[in-house]
């Protein structure tokens, strides 16, 4: 129970950083990501920002055996380097720029209610839904 | 605060903050559901009390059109899967981390995000 308590936690704390930061306003992500209209770079500070801070993070993760509330370390794999990495990111890229939202701020900025998010979060789990559904019939593909 | 955030979940729980993960997780039921379903739950408690309290930060002047959120929405959603990662699972997490996959996948959306958003701007102007 403390378990899922921290969780939320950190999900509330998630949430009021991408907030204050400007992550949840779609003009301020594309006025980042496209430097023909005045470019915008403070977005590559917020990011800097959390690495900085989250790297620290690790330091003390690698001095402990295991987490402090429960459960194991579960990092993600560092390599391959593969296709799917690769095509997912650029597709991610693309969307990313087309409609300046990603996950963190599409489930955060919903909650304000607007249709565009409503449409965006929709479209976006229409999206892994469709990725499962690839995904499965590439394994029967492969028998 | 993001950096906390993902400090937090990660010392106390083990799991990193990368929250198309958390969510495909969610979709496909076959990972731990409920520290999943706690952190979204939080994302929503801060997003609402942030949205009564400063809804100028959730701003939509200056978005991008209905039919174009949709097309993006699915290739954010396909996109992050196929990755394994989005903004921040790679770019936060896997950053400080300094794992290779996360430096291949930041350099790539970066560049593709910066390229969809300028060749939008130049074909609409």
């Amino acid at each position: 129970m403390r378990e899922l308590a921290i969780c939320f936690a950190s999900g509330v704390l998630f949430a009021v950083g991408l907030a204050v930061s400007g992550m949840c306003q779609p003009a301020k992500v594309i006025g980042f990501l496209d430097p023909l209209d005045g470019w915008d770079p403070s977005l590559a500070l917020v990011m800097v920002g959390a690495i900085g801070v989250h790297a620290l993070a690790y330091v003390v993760a690698s001095r402990l055996s295991r987490p402090l509330v429960n459960g194991v370390w579960r990092f993600p794999a560092d390599w391959p380097l593969d296709r799917r990495l690769f095509g997912g990111a650029v597709l991610f890229g693309v969307g990313w720029g087309l409609g300046g939202v990603c996950p963190g701020p599409a489930l955060t900025a919903l909650w304000g209610g607007s249709i565009q998010m409503i449409v965006f979060v929709a479209a976006m789990v229409g999206g892994m839904a469709l990725f499962e559904g690839w995904e499965r019939a590439q394994a029967r593909a492969d028998g | 605060m993001i950096g906390l955030a993902a400090s937090l979940l990660l010392l106390a729980h083990g799991r990193v903050a990368g929250i198309s993960g958390i969510l495909g997780g969610i979709l496909t039921r076959n990972e731990a559901v409920a520290w999943r379903v706690a952190f979204l739950a939080g994302l929503a408690v801060g997003g609402l009390a942030i949205a009564a309290t400063f809804p100028a930060t959730m701003s939509m002047a200056g978005s991008r059109p209905l039919p174009l959120l949709l097309v993006s929405g699915v290739l954010v959603g396909f996109g992050t899967r196929l990755g394994a990662g989005c903004t921040s699972g790679h770019g936060v997490c896997g950053l400080s981390r300094r794992s290779p996959r996360s430096l291949v996948a930041v350099v790539t959306f970066m560049a593709t995000g910066f390229a969809s958003a300028t060749a939008l701007h130049v074909v609409t102007r």
